[in-house]
């Protein structure tokens, strides 16, 4: 944990050292289980004594609430338009990590304004020296909110399925990320695979594309770091249907150990 | 008479006080399945009357059937009231459906359904059905990504029909324009009358590399329609269409949708009408050569066979 704390950030376009390290979770296309990830991850994080924050910035798809059954009466929402402060809004989550949610009254967040840009920033420097790690739930797609979120961490994690369409999406999100935001490197997690090796073959193939048309602004190809698949698991729909987290109501099933493996990898990459 | 109809009797009787008890018998279906919808309606079509003890049993007059008769004993089920709404728009019944049975109930709820959701003049969705339907569209498309396109035509200068030809005119060119926006679209596109002479289509699905082709069609079809006007002459209008895609991934509102779609309508008709202008996303950033490259020579193992533990017992924690 403390390597964590004082390793210097890969690439860090927004984070100091010495403060949380921060990764956005994203995924090209909706559906892919991004939030069921970043939910179980934090709480695999959190089992390693590190101390966990999830920022719901699905500012239009909060879904987190109902991945966690949390209903809580103070959201992101309401410290945005002043009716809460940031310290009521941050709660305690099953997995013994905390979770700042969004709230379903953000509709018209869906479109990026400086207002938005700006409490988002407010609020992320907020927490950061509160924390080992954030994660950054951000939505799908690549609309100017998704990219604003990820822009504030410091690193990435691409959640992708073999699905040809969400392959495809994380390709362009990938591409995108390079382009814009000058990331030099990404991690990529592949889920619901039918077997233990497909992500990998995935990662590959995504990386030869990568290499073949994507060039970031200092000319070289980002490269993709493997965190891990995570298999095709009925006790992922029964974990998501009872509103519990994998890691605590089937810590055993294969897709459980896949979320664990990711944790360790991405520790091990600190 | 099975045992349990007894309560079901009570409660439409309580309803309609008024009512025989043969009439309550026979708003209830055999199967009872319907049982409790058709009381849920018949109490909110009527709030339950104050206490009339004594009227529960007095018995009406005629053979009428119940829901007539309910009406003919002065409770609040304004049946006369929307059998002449429908009667007036062309509801028939047909034969062999028995007044007061099950199924002229239900044909009377489709009809009703049917007419509150309609444009008189045109018979297109109205605006509260358009405005449902928008709203259902930019949920759906906030989860699933699939695109959507909703355009906004304006009939051009109809004012002028109007002024120059009479509103009977105006009412003929209207209807012509919206039949032409119905023959445009495909059977799961909504195209709903919004205003005077402003219609709305949702066309869900459509790709975005598609939008211009199609509200080019549309606008081409109906420049190229000669609408006969009273009087025998013959007219030609056209109109401005804006669009917008519904934003893919993002939870949004129909009205800012909606927005998105008439600032494009009003360039539309900035720029002379008569023309299609569309707020398209941005395009896809991945080409055709990497995606065939993305997936060329990429095998991955069956989906029938999976390895990752697909049951529900957990597996033995480490």
């Amino acid at each position: 944990m403390m390597e964590l704390m004082t390793a210097p950030a890969p690439t860090a376009p927004t984070s100091p050292p010495r403060l949380a390290r921060t990764v956005a979770i994203t995924s090209g296309k909706g559906g892919v289980g991004k939030t069921f990830f970043s939910a179980n991850l934090a709480a695999a994080l959190s089992r390693h004594g590190m101390k966990v924050l999830v920022l719901d910035a699905d500012l239009g798809l909060a879904n987190l609430d109902v991945v966690l059954n949390l209903y809580p009466k103070i959201t992101l929402h309401d410290v945005f338009t002043g009716k809460a402060q940031l310290e009521e809004a941050i709660l305690p989550a099953p997995g013994g990590f905390s979770v700042l949610l969004a709230g379903s009254g953000l509709v018209e967040y869906s479109r990026l304004t400086p207002e938005v840009r700006d409490q988002l920033s407010t609020i992320f420097e907020a927490v950061k020296p509160r924390f080992d790690v954030i994660l950054i739930d951000t939505g799908a797609g690549i609309s100017d909110v998704v990219l604003y979120a990820v822009s504030m961490a410091h690193e990435v994690i691409v959640v992708a399925t073999p699905e040809p369409t969400s392959m495809t999406d994380a390709y362009a999100t990938i591409k995108v990320l390079a382009s814009q935001q000058s990331r030099e490197q990404l991690h990529l997690v592949v889920n619901q695979v039918t077997r233990q090796g497909d992500g990998r073959a995935i990662c590959n193939q995504l990386q030869q594309v990568v290499d073949r048309f994507v060039t970031g602004p200092n000319g070289t190809a980002p490269k993709l770091y493997f965190l891990g698949d995570i298999p095709l698991d009925s006790c992922v729909r029964d974990a998501v249907q009872k509103r519990q987290l994998l890691l605590e109501l089937h810590p055993g099933s294969a897709a459980a150990q896949g979320v664990v493996q990711a944790a360790t990898r991405l520790q091990s990459r600190g | 008479m099975p045992p349990r109809l007894a309560p079901e009797i009570n409660r439409i009787q309580g309803l309609f006080p008024r009512l025989r008890q043969s009439a309550a018998v026979r708003l209830i279906p055999s199967n009872f399945t319907l049982v409790e919808p058709i009381i849920a309606l018949l109490e909110f079509a009527s709030p339950p009357p104050a206490e009339r003890p004594g009227d529960a049993t007095s018995a009406g007059a005629g053979a009428g059937h119940a829901a007539v008769a309910a009406h003919a004993a002065g409770s609040e089920l304004r049946l006369d009231a929307a059998m002449s709404l429908l009667t007036q728009a062309g509801w028939a019944v047909p034969d062999d459906v028995a007044p007061g049975s099950v199924a002229w109930l239900q044909l009377l709820i489709d009809g009703l359904c049917q007419l509150s959701s309609r444009d008189a003049l045109t018979g297109l969705n109205n605006r509260r059905q358009f405005e449902a339907a928008i709203a259902r569209e930019v949920d759906r498309v906030a989860r699933s990504g699939e695109p959507a396109l909703l355009l906004l035509a304006d009939i051009d200068h109809f004012k002028k029909v109007n002024d120059t030809h009479g509103h009977a005119a105006g009412d003929v060119v209207i209807r012509s324009v919206a039949e032409c926006l119905q023959d445009c679209v495909r059977p799961m596109d909504l195209v709903a009358r919004v205003g005077g002479e402003e219609f709305a289509i949702i066309l869900p699905n459509c790709p975005p590399a598609f939008g211009q082709a199609v509200s080019e069609r549309i606008r081409q079809k109906v420049a190229a329609k000669t609408v006969a006007i009273i009087g025998g002459q013959n007219l030609n209008v056209t109109v401005s269409i804006g669009g917008a895609f519904a934003p893919p991934w993002v939870r949004s509102s129909a009205a800012l949708w909606s927005e998105r779609a008439d600032q494009q309508l009003y360039r539309a008709k900035s720029e002379g009408r008569n023309r299609t202008c569309l707020d398209m996303p941005p395009l896809t950033v991945v080409s055709a050569e990497e995606k065939g490259l993305l997936f060329a020579g990429l095998t991955l193992s069956d989906a029938s066979e999976p390895s990752g533990g697909d049951d529900l017992m957990p597996k033995t924690p480490e």
